[in-house]
């Protein structure tokens, strides 16, 4: 079946013709309809793609169009394209009706467009505030239109925060953060107690908004790309490679296949020594601190190769629009292949010292279970949806430089926190073969990686499969060659509303493990 | 307790010797830098210097390279530095980030809860004045802007090794 047909079936499904459909890269395909047929449409699509909400993000076009755009972006693996349902609201009336109430996944990003855009979801199940805390910003000012002003903002006209109340016999709550005792970003956790075991937990996050989404606007791309290294420090690499290749959609230029193939070296080796991070955490999470000692042994080593290869342990400097700046010689791919190889030995040892413990696994299996149907409903993605048996990996479902490795997707399915931590395993495992395939492939001149360009289009997304999950770049260019709107979204933020749902039965002292299980980053969300 | 006893003799040791080479890195110039360090913690603090750690919105690289001056490949513990879970048991806090105004609130009682005197150490570029995320609507253009700052430590994160060569160079100066 191709595309178009489901296109198609929904047109006759909803009985109106879309405004119309076109494919803008070999990729992405624009669906645009009216603003009384968006909800349905939105709804169809998900319903058809089975797919939860990727994207759902608004564009100010008040200046010249004097209306805002809002897009709803579905993936699908079928058919390796990104859906996006694009609907234009007048700038007089500036609401739409809701999705959120029966597509749970596009909740945050409602939120999120009503404080930064002023759009009203008409019958919104949640009209909280998400990134701009009630205590420190004022109702009436939102950030990122084009006319915002920060002189306009009017001082008084604060209010406070009000946490969901969970009361009961024996009910307490237990309060924890911004200011956590390790050394963390900040974030608050509220859990409601009934003896020991939790039975609500409510997460505020936000605690590190910078607006980066706005500092990204009226520049250069060329200008953008370290601000993109700085959205979440533990995927520098993964968020700087979304955003040129976003860049490099929209300027039509070819990446060649070499340069991909030592992109995804560096992709991998970030995964590495993050996902290190998070096993030697899950075991000291339960008070198992040997094998947390030897991970971050570890993890030293690949952060020191890093430097060794690049000259920037997080790999930061690295990707720029078009290629890279650092060529792996023949003497670094010996020294990487020659650390991965001494790596590998230790980390069996690694393996071995976990699953051989029985306290520890009594810990970790059954403990922060997050079913499948939460999973899909919520949205998670990346890795902790595959622990809980969705198997969506960007690098397979859309293939690209990834089309010559073999590579598996882990197979879990019970999504407790020793699944999330066999994920990782597994795929710190693979990693290591999708580095010495690719250092294999890296002198081949064969190119399986080209867009089938067209041209016209200042728009595009730029999708990476970071440690974590999908990291997302959609970017629009204006004429003068500057950044009009650039979206960002992180796995995080899909994945921080798994943490709340799995916590609830779990005891307080489990939720540290369950936490890191989801090892979420507190910058990729609060943005 | 035999029990335990017989699991230790059968099993041997099981942990091994930290090699700086294993994890590429040169050995003795950690060493020389940590004996300095240790020199200046025993002259300044009595041997310990504690630090609380407080991110007010930084990416989490420069938390990265704090965890990782503590592993045992660095350790810098051995030289007398620790970091602390509360602000009552800090000779220092040591901030990160460009302060977004969500943590204005927290970063000041955080500041308020430590017993005085205190010094308080800035890491990485935003912290300084805002960094990369200068101007924004929502950050507070650096540490300074919140709270009275006694050092700074440049990077974009700085490397562990930078941290206690900057940390050395402070306490060298006499500004204690």
């Amino acid at each position: 079946m191709a595309y178009n047909q489901i296109i198609k079936d929904i047109e006759k499904e909803m009985k109106i013709n879309f405004l119309s459909s076109e494919p803008a890269f070999n990729d992405e395909v624009y669906v645009k309809v009216r603003r009384e047929d968006f909800k349905n449409t939105c709804l169809l699509f998900h319903k058809k793609l089975k797919a939860p909400v990727m994207m759902l993000f608004a564009v100010d076009e008040t200046q010249n169009k004097g209306m805002f755009k809002l897009y709803c972006v579905f993936e699908s693996v079928q058919f390796k394209k990104w859906f996006f349902i694009v609907t234009e609201i007048p700038e007089n009336n500036p609401e739409y009706e809701s999705l959120s109430s029966e597509m749970y996944s596009a909740s945050l990003f409602e939120r999120e467009i009503k404080e930064m855009f002023g759009l009203e979801p008409n019958l919104s199940p949640d009209s909280r505030r998400l990134n701009l805390h009630d205590e420190v910003w004022p109702e009436g000012s939102y950030p990122l239109r084009k006319s915002f002003d920060i002189k306009d903002i009017k001082e008084s006209l604060k209010k406070e925060y009000v946490f969901r109340k969970t009361e009961g016999e024996g009910v307490f709550e237990v309060p924890v953060g911004p200011v956590h005792a390790g050394i963390i970003g900040p974030g608050h956790f509220r859990f409601s107690v009934a003896g020991e075991p939790i039975i609500n937990l409510e997460i505020r996050l936000v605690f590190t908004h910078r607006g980066v989404e706005k500092l990204f606007e009226n520049k250069l791309p060329e200008e953008c790309l370290k601000l993109s290294e700085c959205v979440s420090g533990d995927s520098v690499f993964a968020h700087s490679w979304a955003f040129c290749s976003a860049v490099e959609k929209i300027k039509v230029i070819k990446v060649a296949p070499k340069t991909n193939y030592q992109r995804a070296i560096f992709l991998e080796l970030e995964r590495i020594y993050n996902h290190l991070t998070g096993i030697g955490g899950i075991a000291v999470d339960v008070g198992f601190s040997f094998p947390h000692a030897y991970a971050s042994i570890m993890k030293e080593t690949v952060l020191s190769l890093n430097d060794k290869l690049t000259g920037s342990r997080y790999l930061k400097g690295i990707n720029i629009i078009g290629g890279i700046s650092k060529e792996l010689s023949g003497n670094d791919t010996a020294l990487l292949l020659e650390t991965l190889k001494s790596l590998k030995k230790d980390f069996e040892s690694l393996k071995k010292m976990l699953y051989a413990n029985f306290t520890f696994m009594d810990r970790v299996e059954t403990t922060g279970i997050l079913n499948k149907v939460i999973a899909q409903d919520v949205g998670i993605t990346g890795m902790a949806a595959r622990a809980s048996g969705i198997n969506r990996d960007l690098r397979k479902d859309f293939g690209a430089c990834y089309n010559k490795i073999e590579f598996n997707l882990p197979e879990q399915t019970k999504g407790d926190v020793l699944a999330r931590l066999n994920v990782r395993i597994s795929e710190i495992e693979q990693s290591i073969l999708i580095i010495q395939q690719c250092v294999l492939l890296l002198n081949s001149a064969d190119s399986s990686f080209n867009y089938e360009l067209l041209l016209g289009n200042k728009f595009g997304l730029g999708y990476v499969e970071g440690w974590r999950g999908p990291v997302l770049y959609w970017l629009k260019i204006n004429e003068a060659g500057l950044i009009d709107r650039c979206k960002i979204v992180d796995a995080s933020f899909h994945n921080w509303q798994g943490l709340s749902y799995c916590a609830p039965g779990n005891i307080v002292p489990d939720f540290p493990v369950c936490n890191k299980s989801f090892d979420l980053s507190y910058s990729g969300n609060d943005l | 307790m035999i029990e335990i006893i017989k699991n230790s003799i059968i099993k041997g040791c099981v942990t091994r010797q930290i090699k700086p080479e294993s994890a590429l890195l040169n050995s003795s110039e950690l060493e020389s830098i940590g004996k300095e360090l240790r020199n200046m913690i025993n002259k300044h603090f009595n041997r310990s210097f504690h630090i609380r750690e407080v991110d007010t919105g930084s990416c989490g690289g420069c938390e990265s390279e704090i965890i990782a001056i503590s592993n045992p490949v660095y350790d810098i513990q051995r030289f007398g530095v620790d970091f602390v879970a509360s602000p009552r048991h800090a000779d220092a806090l040591l901030v990160t980030g460009p302060v977004s105004k969500n943590m204005e609130l927290a970063l000041k009682r955080t500041y308020e809860a430590m017993p005085k005197p205190n010094l308080v150490i800035t890491l990485g570029d935003c912290a300084l004045n805002g960094g990369i995320f200068k101007d924004s609507y929502y950050t507070l253009n650096g540490v300074k802007n919140v709270i009275p700052i006694n050092f700074h430590i440049p990077g974009c994160p700085p490397k562990p090794l930078d941290i206690m060569r900057y940390m050395i160079k402070f306490f060298k100066g006499d500004n204690l």
